[in-house]
């Protein structure tokens, strides 16, 4: 595994966002049979360090394939976008608005009359814009090769994924510290 | 085969024999020992035909007690009778004061990382405690098995922090055993019952033991137990149960909150029999003996119990609502519910869990018994009993790692939930011209502010090249292994310089600690130091070789006539070094092996990895 393979190289796929994930799993099983520590346990030093290495790399993989987010910008950096996040935060005005919207309603949850019912559909409204914006990505990848104007595209799209990533977290925990009340 | 000419007659070289190992589930309030026998996973008992060995230790001017006698002295001499260790373990004093509850010991009020409790026979710390329990066990399974062990592995708590798996670690170092795994309680009872069963799917394991409760969601699939998520609570269990009705007869018989020692622990023993009773009657009669000589006599309906305990197991819901989430599975995907720790046998918990997850748990496995089954299941597929088994467990961290930014904020480095072995790369820079040297703060937990998250320790970096600020690139690789212990290695990017660190736990002891108590161990034991650390050399000498002898065989064609030959020299000498007496040398001579083979290694493990798709893909078409 030298250091130029990447993730999907690893895991013998073809470069593509669309990806059979039970395929990846059973993919994903059988490199960790050949690695895990666990098959190491008598083995030499280097030997147990070594496969702690190609074990967590391989975990690493996995979980960079199998979230649509971090494949997506992966999928990018494969093709020499760069990230930046502190300074790649130029999103449309009306998504910003939308954002700092859903935000307030989440901070006034707990005046509300019923606050775990209005969380729902917060929830789910959050859960349904991931939805649209995932869409939005596997069509900018359904052709092979991205121009600028598609990368650009794909690279705001993940910034979005994030910001909603994030919301959803923070909806999550809320709804945490909801239940915890009662 | 130039290499089987180190077998001698009478030791122990051939690869295929079996090797003695076994599963240690070191619990709060009993601990067990199992060893797979003739295929078949046991707990062993002690001579009495006792299965577990209660935690307890008794310490008196000359002799350390463990067990059953320990804690029957326990209401007599409480300052000198540890039980509940577990709780205290990889904790700071003021953890402990806040873990709530009367703790009936003294614990010495010093500015020491490890909290250290007064005994007649000196200060201890739970490190200690737990290693009495581990030596008693130890004992215990070399007298049935007839030999040394070669291995063990030890269950922790799937919530348990860095700093408590170190220190329980730590107690198995210092017990003289050889620490092949921990091991996550819940997974080695998935494994118990999923071996058993031929279980495949979603399951949750819901163990409430005596003072730590988990709950894991897996996924069983042909062999392969992969933890999707974990949750839990290191500070609840069957001793809080306890504590309740000790609480309620103290509040109804007029017990005052200062009451003695004696009376405490009396209290404690007396809740946990009518505790006991109440899983299968539904009143227990209760006559307890007060300090001043009278009695005070009552009956504790399951009824009013249950009220009691509700509180306890709604806090146990809540994790399993979120671990569930964070498997990104719902109740309905879950086929079925294990129930592990004894405190699952109490009828309001088995209740609220299948109100919980809508199906009745399974309670036909022995929840006392199938954590150590499991975890010497595992151990049997370590030392290499089973080579060709299908058996692999992928688990997960409980808590996030994080770091400490300006304004006393954490960074989150690698989430919760995240498969390990992990390894997750940070970059740092210089903030002022010419600094050497920089201290980074590592923590564990949820929550944003670095007040909130348990501190792990703090990594100081030294031998940075100087140079102007912001010029410097340390790349910081935080990597858990499969014990879900942090190691931190750092490493300046630009120059390729590799910075010293150096490593002050929060809570937990340092190496040298370590170093010295297992020597005054040693001497304590009157052993012999320098034969036994000559024997430990040669072991692992033999077992070096051992494995190199298998690689050869398996895939000796990776290497040409040449580079067999320059490994081989090295062997052979380890070989020779090994049958002489000098330490020093017989180590030096496995490193240079090591080295040695180095290469070897890496085109092994490289070529386990083409093979490994290489049958995946002729299975597919």
């Amino acid at each position: 595994m030298a250091q130029t393979q990447t993730h999907f190289e690893l895991f013998e796929l073809p470069v593509s966002f669309e990806i059979d994930l039970p395929d990846l799993s059973q993919r994903y099983r059988e490199l960790q049979r050949a690695v895990h520590p666990d098959k190491f346990a008598n083995a030499s030093d280097y030997e147990r360090r070594l496969s702690v290495e190609k074990a967590a790399a391989i975990n690493d993989a996995f979980q960079t394939l199998k979230s649509p987010q971090r494949r997506a910008r992966y999928m990018l950096e494969l093709q020499s976008v760069s990230f930046d996040d502190e300074k790649d935060m130029a999103l449309d005005p009306a998504f910003l608005m939308e954002q700092i919207e859903l935000r307030e309603s989440l901070s006034e949850l707990t005046q509300s009359d019923n606050p775990l019912e209005k969380l729902n559909h917060i929830m789910a409204d959050i859960k349904n814009r991931i939805s649209v914006v995932l869409d939005e990505i596997s069509q900018q990848f359904s052709s092979s090769e991205l121009d600028d104007a598609q990368k650009d595209t794909v690279k705001q799209l993940v910034h979005k994924m994030q910001f909603l990533n994030k919301l959803q977290q923070e909806a999550e925990f809320q709804e945490e510290s909801l239940l915890d009340v009662l | 085969m130039a290499l089987l000419q180190i077998s001698e007659p009478g030791q122990s070289t051939n690869p295929h024999e079996h090797r003695l190992a076994a599963g240690i589930d070191l619990g709060t309030t009993n601990s067990l020992i199992a060893s797979v026998k003739s295929g078949l996973a046991e707990t062993l008992p002690d001579e009495q035909g006792n299965h577990s060995l209660p935690s307890v230790v008794r310490y008196t001017e000359n002799e350390v007690v463990v067990g059953q006698e320990a804690r029957t002295a326990a209401a007599d001499d409480p300052l000198n009778t540890i039980s509940s260790v577990k709780r205290y373990m990889g904790r700071g004093l003021k953890d402990i004061k806040e873990l709530g509850g009367r703790r009936p010991y003294e614990f010495v009020d010093a500015d020491s990382a490890v909290p250290r409790i007064k005994t007649v026979s000196g200060d201890v710390s739970p490190v200690e405690v737990s290693a009495e329990i581990l030596k008693s066990l130890k004992q215990r399974a070399e007298d049935a098995l007839g030999g040394d062990l070669t291995g063990v592995v030890i269950t922790v708590p799937a919530y348990f922090d860095d700093a408590q798996r170190q220190a329980t670690k730590d107690a198995g170092k210092l017990a003289g055993l050889n620490v092949l795994r921990l091991l996550n309680e819940p997974t080695a009872a998935a494994v118990a019952y999923g071996l058993d069963k031929q279980a495949e799917g979603v399951i949750a394991v819901y163990d409430l033991g005596g003072g730590t409760f988990d709950i894991s969601i897996l996924r069983l699939n042909k062999g392969v137990f992969e933890v999707m998520a974990t949750a839990g609570d290191t500070a609840l269990g069957g001793d809080d149960f306890d504590y309740a009705i000790a609480k309620w007869i103290m509040d109804e018989a007029g017990i005052k909150d200062d009451t003695s020692h004696h009376q405490m622990r009396r209290l404690m023993r007396d809740a946990c029999a009518a505790k006991e009773t109440l899983t299968s009657n539904v009143t227990a009669e209760l006559n307890i003996e007060l300090d001043d000589g009278s009695a005070w006599s009552n009956t504790l309906t399951r009824e009013k119990f249950n009220q009691l305990i509700a509180p306890l197991i709604q806090k146990t819901l809540l994790p399993c609502r979120r671990a569930l989430r964070d498997a990104g599975v719902d109740v309905a995907d879950v086929q079925s519910v294990v129930m592990v720790g004894g405190s699952t046998r109490v009828p309001h918990v088995r209740d609220k869990v299948a109100d919980f997850f809508e199906q009745q748990p399974l309670t036909d496995i022995n929840p006392d018994t199938v954590v150590a089954v499991g975890a010497a299941l595992q151990a049997d597929v370590l030392v290499g009993n089973k080579a060709d088994d299908d058996l692999l467990l992928l688990d997960v961290i409980p808590l996030s790692l994080g770091l400490e930014t300006m304004g006393g904020l954490v960074e989150k480095v690698i989430s919760r939930n995240t498969t390990i072995p992990v390894a997750r790369a940070q970059d740092f820079t210089t903030f002022k011209d010419g600094q050497t040297a920089m201290s980074i703060h590592v923590l564990q937990g949820e929550r944003e502010l670095v007040s909130d998250c348990r501190s792990l320790g703090r990594f100081a970096l030294h031998e940075i090249p100087a140079m102007v600020a912001g010029a410097a690139r340390i790349r910081v690789t935080f990597q858990v292994d499969a014990d879900g212990l942090l190691s931190v290695t750092a490493r300046e990017e630009t120059t390729g310089v590799e910075s010293g660190i150096e490593v002050k736990p929060s809570y937990g002891l340092t190496d040298n600690e370590i170093e010295t108590m297992l020597r005054d161990s040693i001497e304590h034991a009157e052993d012999d130091v320098a034969a036994r650390m000559l024997r430990e050399q040669q072991v692992e000498a033999e077992r070096v070789l051992e494995a190199l002898e298998a690689a050869f065989e398996e895939d000796g064609d990776l290497l040409s006539a040449d580079e067999r030959k320059a490994i081989d020299l090295v062997a052979n000498k380890l070989s020779e070094l090994s049958k002489g007496s000098d330490v020093r040398e017989i180590k030096d001579g496995i490193a240079e092996l090591d080295k040695a083979a180095t290469e070897f290694v890496a085109r092994r493990m490289d070529g386990n990895i083409k093979k490994a798709l290489a049958g995946h893909n002729v299975d597919e078409f």
